[in-house]
């Protein structure tokens, strides 16, 4: 029972993670229609800043406060500069930009850092809260910090008039143009922010599996699954999303289910999230918590 | 000069012209009516002024050139557009949408009050608050988007058929609601309508549209009186 119990703290943990990346998606995808790739690669260049911030010396948060408002403004300027001029093309244009920011960004990240495997340090000091094998102080910030974020989020769309304006540019761009919403900057702002949240991914995941330019690969298909099992129409699904594939990850992997089954279960960790993905987009395109929404004519 | 005064405005989709030209001012105050079957190019006329459709021609605005300015900036000077389909927000409550009208304005306390003024002119929009508004019938979205507009505290409303796709009783509610708003904040209304009957009444002055020209003018009690107008609009 403690174990089961520290298993699932501990997928909660890198569940917050998942999150975070699968709320960045989320939040391009419902103003866009489209799954950012680069979501993931834009958060371990994030990352790579704070350590570049780290090796002149500066303390870790101020690190990482540094890297997230650097990302919100890159977020900004690459919906500017890369995305706004493929704003009317062909679906198929648009995801090859995508996936060819993913390319640069990685490869760009490998030339400026090159590909060794670094040490990232944790947010959170090493001596306080659960000291265990599974889970510690680090997994502990974790839930704890995205929890915070993600509610912040949540207060800025539902109660501030910049968040009501770009959930409307969102939803109905042409509506929103006529009450004076200049949709065009919504998006980029949406760019920005999910910029943000995807560099807060980052910067949590990278203690855990040390920082270098392909980290996020594994972790942008865990939030791509979490995505999808909570409902891309849904910000909150998204999170819940994230967090169900962090749990589940973490039950799979555990050796003890391996034993209990009599194979080796946590080779397939992957492999899980793939099946996620193919199940949903199956049964259930509208996630567990997407909103079917009411519409009359 | 007019209040709107627009001079040989040619309006586009593509490569094809919808307007030809056509020419056409209304005074402070004063509402106007544009008739005109399918495919004359009443709507269109509208999302010219708010610069949502490519135009050639002048469109001055209380002394500014609109044509040039994206529709934020249109919107900004004063001229609200109920548009055709209603533009609700449909997974908005109904107050966010009245929220959402006043998004220019910065003057919370004001905007409270007016949010109130507007359930007092559709109290069924009061009753159904924190709905969602997708969930509203077509008669209260289109009350809804009236509202929205009022919110901007408008010095132009345009309005795109208001009587679309409703039932003549939910029709005559909203045109005497219209007839209220008029008399009470005095806004100046640009009309677009199918039904010629309803419109003409409300209105001072009109403007018969037949595919891209204006092809007659005047006030609303003498094209009412047109045997042409007559037998093709108003069907007796």
């Amino acid at each position: 029972m403690e174990l089961f119990f520290q298993l699932t703290l501990a997928g909660l943990a890198i569940g917050s993670i998942y999150a975070c990346v699968a709320l960045a998606v989320v939040m391009i995808y419902q103003a866009t229609d489209h799954f950012n790739f680069a979501q993931g690669e834009m958060a371990m260049f994030s990352t790579f800043i704070a350590f570049t911030f780290l090796t002149f010396g500066a303390p870790v948060w101020l690190a990482a406060v540094g890297a997230i408002a650097i990302s919100f403004v890159a977020g900004l300027i690459i919906e500017r500069v890369v995305i706004k001029p493929v704003e009317n093309a062909p679906i198929l244009n648009q995801i090859i930009v995508f996936i060819g920011m993913l390319m640069i960004l990685n490869n760009m990240a490998g030339w400026i850092w090159e590909f060794t495997i670094k040490p990232f340090p944790s947010l959170f000091p090493s001596d306080w809260g659960v000291q265990s094998e599974l889970i510690g102080p680090h997994h502990m910030g974790v839930i704890g910090l995205t929890l915070i974020v993600l509610f912040a989020i949540f207060l800025f769309f539902r109660f501030t008039r910049v968040g009501l304006a770009m959930r409307a540019a969102a939803a109905n761009p042409d509506s929103a143009r006529l009450v004076g919403v200049s949709v065009s900057w919504m998006l980029a702002l949406g760019w920005g922010l999910a910029a943000g949240v995807g560099a807060i991914g980052g910067i949590l995941v990278a203690p855990i599996v040390y920082l270098d330019p392909n980290m996020m690969s594994g972790v942008l298909l865990y939030a791509f699954a979490g995505a999808l099992l909570g409902g891309v129409s849904s910000p909150f699904g998204a999170v819940m999303g994230g967090m169900i594939v962090g749990v589940l990850e973490n039950w799979i992997g555990h050796p003890a289910l391996s034993e209990l089954l009599g194979f080796k279960m946590n080779e397939l960790k992957l492999t899980f999230a793939l099946m996620v993905i193919v199940i949903v987009l199956l049964f259930k395109p509208a996630g567990l918590f997407g909103r079917v929404v009411v519409k009359r004519v | 000069m007019a209040f709107l005064e627009v001079k040989g405005l040619k309006a586009f989709y593509r490569q094809v012209e919808a307007l030809h030209g056509i020419d056409f001012e209304i005074e402070e105050g004063s509402i106007m009516t544009v008739l005109g079957a399918n495919g004359a190019g009443k709507t269109t006329t509208l999302r010219a002024i708010c610069r949502m459709v490519r135009t050639e021609g002048s469109i001055v605005f209380d002394g500014k050139d609109l044509t040039g300015m994206p529709t934020e900036k249109v919107v900004q000077l004063g001229i609200a557009h109920v548009p055709e389909g209603r533009g609700t927000f449909v997974r908005q409550s109904v107050e966010e949408n009245l929220q959402l009208g006043a998004y220019t304005r910065n003057d919370k306390k004001e905007i409270e009050a007016d949010i109130e003024r507007v359930y007092e002119y559709f109290p069924r929009l009061r009753e159904r608050q924190k709905q969602q508004a997708g969930t509203l019938s077509g008669g209260e979205q289109q009350m809804l988007a009236i509202g929205r507009a009022l919110m901007l505290r408008p010095r132009l409303m345009l309005l795109d058929e208001p009587s679309f796709g409703l039932a003549p009783l939910i029709v005559k509610e909203i045109y005497e609601i219209m007839k209220r708003i008029r008399e009470q904040e005095g806004t100046t209304m640009l009309l677009v309508e199918q039904n010629a009957n309803i419109a003409l009444n409300l209105a001072d002055h009109a403007y018969l549209l037949e595919t891209g020209d204006v092809v007659m003018s005047g006030e609303s009690h003498v094209i009412r009186d047109d045997e042409n107008v007559r037998k093709s609009y108003l069907g007796y």
